[in-house]
């Protein structure tokens, strides 16, 4: 996972790239044949300094390693961004970093 | 003895907590994923499911993305609410198998905005769903696709 933080005045602008497949379940695999079983990111959520800003809900129809982008006012340069997600299979990724 | 029976309460008390969420520290950034919205295969009921279907048009909603997308596999879609008090946001492709494509919800500090990448199956509009003071406002743009972007 990467995060950019940039701050402009008290906004963060944070820009979050998960890499994960985002299967939708409905791609065939052109090799076998076969429908690749769905496997993409349900929940996603991000903090700052451990309060809740962002809390969403995915679909299978946001793009492959998917970027999210948002903005959060009233921080300053060292504050921590955290940002975790949880996929269809129960699996979950958690990255942090300080805004700056 | 003592030590077997300390060993099974504290099993299913990691079980019960488990269950309960206690333990997944994703339990504490969502209520939970809307199985019903998501997986709704028309416009109109992937409104009813993010209780929508009486969204307002608005003219206080941007949705910045080009008009036409060289691939459907990835197109970038911005979204600001200028309504007061927004609390969330939902991305919806009306012509994508499942239409609803994320929902964001916004809390302490964070602006009425969310950028990201969507995957459109052919030329639609995109539509978005602002919920502002409780009650739901809509706008839309029509985004031209070269090349669908669900089977690739």
């Amino acid at each position: 996972m990467k995060i950019r933080t940039q701050l402009t005045g008290d906004v963060a602008d944070v820009k979050v790239v998960v890499m994960h497949p985002m299967e939708t379940g409905q791609r065939r695999d052109p090799a076998t044949g076969e429908t690749v079983q769905a496997h993409y990111i349900q929940m996603f959520s991000a903090a700052v300094n451990g309060k809740t800003v962002l809390s969403s809900q995915w679909g299978p129809a946001v793009s492959k390693n998917p970027f999210v982008g948002f903005r959060v006012r009233g921080v300053k340069a060292g504050d921590r961004v955290s940002v975790r997600w949880q996929d269809n299979k129960g699996e979950r990724g958690t990255a942090e970093a300080e805004i700056r | 003895m003592k030590r077997r029976l300390f060993l099974k309460a504290s099993a299913s008390a990691a079980v019960i907590a488990a269950s309960a969420g206690l333990l997944r520290p994703t339990a504490v950034l969502a209520a939970g994923w809307n199985k019903a919205a998501f997986e709704s295969k028309s416009l109109a009921d992937a409104l009813k499911g993010i209780n929508a279907a009486d969204a307002q048009t608005s003219n206080d909603i941007v949705i910045n993305a080009q008009n036409r997308a060289e691939s459907g596999a990835t197109v970038p879609v911005e979204v600001i609410s200028n309504l007061a008090n927004t609390e969330s946001i939902a991305i919806i492709a009306e012509k994508n198998t499942t239409p609803l494509v994320g929902y964001y919800e916004f809390a302490n500090g964070a602006e009425a905005y969310v950028a990201t990448r969507i995957r459109m199956i052919q030329s639609s509009v995109v539509r978005v769903v602002a919920r502002a003071g409780g009650k739901p406002y809509t706008a839309s743009r029509h985004i031209e696709v070269t090349v669908g972007g669900c089977g690739g």
